[in-house]
């Protein structure tokens, strides 16, 4: 055979398939989960445009720029969106994309799953912006509200499936002698967030079936239409959120020691601060939320205050265990340039913003409970993600491809992020504590300055999306044509 | 003179097994289980936050099951032990694969399976003699949603033995984590259906 008729070997050893095809049907890990990830940042540039029109539609406060139909079906699919198009799946993405090769397997498990868990998943999200944009919003029509219902089903189903994949590689698929707790620590996070995130979907699903069933025939048992988020909104706010950000905090406790070129100084802790974020799972599958309030006896406020506490603190706390002990490891080093480590740590301090910002709104006597302060965290949360996943593919991007992203570049866009988080969910925080109603588009009723507020969350959004843009469009030229390196730019060991 | 094989390095330590069909099916009966047991809290609030009513029998009871609605218990039971026969099939067949027994481990495959239809035809007959409209109220459309859950998960074991079956038929014996996993898949099913069961056919 000729040189010309030899076929070219694909990434997993075996002959390529030209083209768009190989990437659409491969089972190859790193395919799977980059192709997870660009999706993603494709849904996360909508999130944004979305933030910046419904930015809009309130600082025109009264006036209903885009109409009393358009104007919730945007807040509601943001919010559905960001969490289930952007948070879970892109750090999903990157655990399934690094995951098998960090424990030193050669593809994941069961990689035919996986890549099944990703079309799931697009197709119910595909499915969602349809039937949203067809007024399939709780109150609106009923027939698109169930195909929202299935949309969210079978979203819930694609997420599982990916997740299973991952807790299994981890699990099972270690090299000889490697054990959990020798694993990296994104690994770590990995099986950590799967699981928790294994125990947790399928509550909200059962709570989709039963909602979906009720809405379809009859309506008689979960109230109307409008109260279909009554039921379901637990799924896609906090404390649920923290369980899909494990993975973030998972990658800033890995690239902090690499950055420092030292070991981890008690490494230990860092894997019980993962798993103590996961704690949330306990409290979120009760489907109640445990606020803190100050109110009767002592033996009221103590029964108060320990549900809230492990529920709401626990989680806070082995977050800041991870970004303490991550400074930590930079204490005192010589610290390597390692750009990428920039974006993953000011993604963990919006995702910590977002919990604590949680753990404020949980406390009765603040009086943030349905004000927009609610709204803010999770933009933190989604935001924070967002970053951390950005990081993740400046640091093993160059393993993926064997080309690089200038420093520059990367660093440029990830402090537009970084602005873009800050003034989006910050204005939002201040806009609750005047007392802004969550998800309100308009008709403000507060004494405050409204209209800063909101122009200010609108310009967070949009910087933001500049910057998603700007990054998907560096990372697609970096990777495709920009300058060949080695598979370890970052010198980093055990990448 | 030495020979190759005087010098040949001795061979490093097996690895460990790895048991990923097993430890994926683990992780998948902890979702299904967390599914259907959030989907009977979802039914035991609904239960408690019904009005009292009068029982000709048993003083005040939750007006939760219409009491013009009759279980059919004997429907219900026979499920119930269908089901406990479909894990003794099932552990048979992973007793037999071990052992290398293609003909048993077919055979208690090929039963797991038809048990396994005979349960969903089961079930069907349930939804027949009950003769409620899913529309009917509010008892009604969660019953429907939960049993056909469990329903779903049913199937779903139905066609994993039909795999199971195939592979054993090829020969494909030495996949001892097969027939494992596939054992411990309608475990899982036996431990939710036994709690519908409870929950709804027998607690009511």
């Amino acid at each position: 055979m000729s040189s010309a008729e030899a076929p070219v070997l694909g990434v997993a050893g075996t002959p390529s398939v030209p083209g768009l095809a190989i990437w659409l049907t491969s089972t190859d890990h790193r395919h799977i989960g980059r192709l997870t990830i660009g999706v993603s940042t494709l849904w996360l540039a909508f999130v944004a445009v979305l933030g910046v029109l419904v930015g809009l539609e309130r600082v025109a406060d009264s006036s209903m720029l885009f109409g009393n139909l358009a104007a919730p079906q945007m807040v509601i699919l943001a919010r559905v969106l960001g969490v289930f198009g952007v948070l879970i799946p892109v750090l999903m993405g990157v655990a399934i994309a690094t995951v098998p090769g960090q424990v030193g397997a050669s593809t994941i498990a069961m990689p035919r799953l996986a890549s099944l868990g990703m079309y799931l998943w697009l197709l119910g999200v595909v499915t969602l912006i349809v039937a949203v944009f067809n007024n399939g919003v709780p109150g609106g029509d009923a027939a698109m509200l169930n195909l929202h219902l299935l949309a969210l089903g079978t979203i819930i189903v694609g997420l599982v499936a990916g997740w299973l994949a991952v807790f299994t590689t981890v699990a099972t698929s270690r090299r000889a002698g490697l054990t959990l707790a020798n694993a990296p620590l994104l690994s770590w996070s990995g099986l950590v967030g799967a699981f928790a995130a294994l125990i947790t979907l399928p509550v909200l699903l059962g709570t989709v079936i039963y909602v979906g069933v009720d809405h379809r025939y009859g309506q008689l048992a979960f109230g109307g239409s409008k109260d279909v988020m009554t039921w379901l909104g637990w799924g896609s706010t906090q404390p649920q959120t923290f369980i899909y950000a494990i993975v973030a905090f998972g990658l800033l406790a890995q690239l902090a020691p690499s950055v420092a070129q030292r070991s981890q100084p008690l490494r230990g802790a860092l894997l019980v601060g993962i798993g103590l974020i996961a704690a949330t799972a306990v409290g979120t599958v009760s489907q109640t939320t445990h606020s803190f309030v100050w109110e009767g006896s002592l033996t009221d406020k103590v029964k108060s205050f320990v549900p809230y506490a492990l529920y709401n603190g626990l989680p806070l706390l082995g977050a800041l265990i991870i970004l303490g002990l991550s400074l930590l490891a930079l204490k005192g080093c010589t610290v390597k340039s390692l750009v990428p480590f920039v974006p993953v740590l000011l993604g963990a301090g919006m995702v910590f913003t977002g919990m604590l910002g949680n753990a404020v709104q949980q406390i009765d006597a603040a009086g943030l409970a349905g004000t927009s302060f609610e709204e803010g965290a999770g933009i933190y949360m989604v935001y924070g993600a967002a970053l951390c996943a950005w990081g993740a593919v400046a640091y093993f991007g160059p393993s993926w491809t064997a080309r690089t992203m200038k420093s520059s570049a990367i660093l440029g866009v990830s402090g537009l992020g970084f602005l873009g988080t800050v003034l989006a969910g910050l204005p939002l925080y201040l806009a609750g504590f005047a007392g802004q109603q969550v998800g309100a588009v308009g008709r403000f009723d507060y004494s405050g300055p409204k209209q800063v507020f909101n122009a200010l969350s609108m310009l967070g959004h949009g910087a933001m999306a500049s910057a998603v843009i700007v990054g998907a469009a560096v990372a697609l030229k970096s990777f495709s044509t920009g300058s060949q390196t080695g598979t370890n730019p970052w010198g980093v060991e055990g990448q | 003179m030495s020979t190759v094989a005087e010098h040949r390095l001795p061979a490093g330590p097996k690895p460990a097994p790895q048991h990923s069909l097993t430890t994926a099916t683990a992780a998948v009966a902890a979702s299904g289980t967390m599914l259907v047991f959030g989907m009977l809290a979802m039914w035991f609030r609904f239960r408690d936050a019904a009005p009292l009513r009068d029982s000709a029998t048993r003083g005040q009871i939750r007006d939760w099951l219409p009491a013009e609605i009759t279980i059919p218990e004997v429907a219900t039971n026979t499920l119930m032990i269908t089901i406990v026969g479909i894990c003794v099939m099932a552990q048979w067949a992973a007793y037999s694969a071990k052992r290398g027994q293609r003909q048993h481990a077919t055979l208690a495959l090929a039963v797991t399976m038809f048990l396994g239809l005979a349960a969903v035809n089961a079930q069907i007959a349930i939804y027949l003699q009950l003769g409620i409209g899913i529309m009917d109220g509010p008892y009604q459309t969660m019953f429907y949603a939960v049993t056909a859950t469990v329903l779903a998960i049913l199937v779903s074991g139905v066609v994993y033995s039909l795999v199971a079956m195939f592979r054993a038929t090829g020969g494909r014996l030495g996949d001892a984590d097969l027939f494992r996993a596939h054992a411990l898949y309608w475990y899982f099913i036996g431990g939710v259906f036994l709690a519908l069961w409870f929950v709804v056919y027998v607690q009511k």
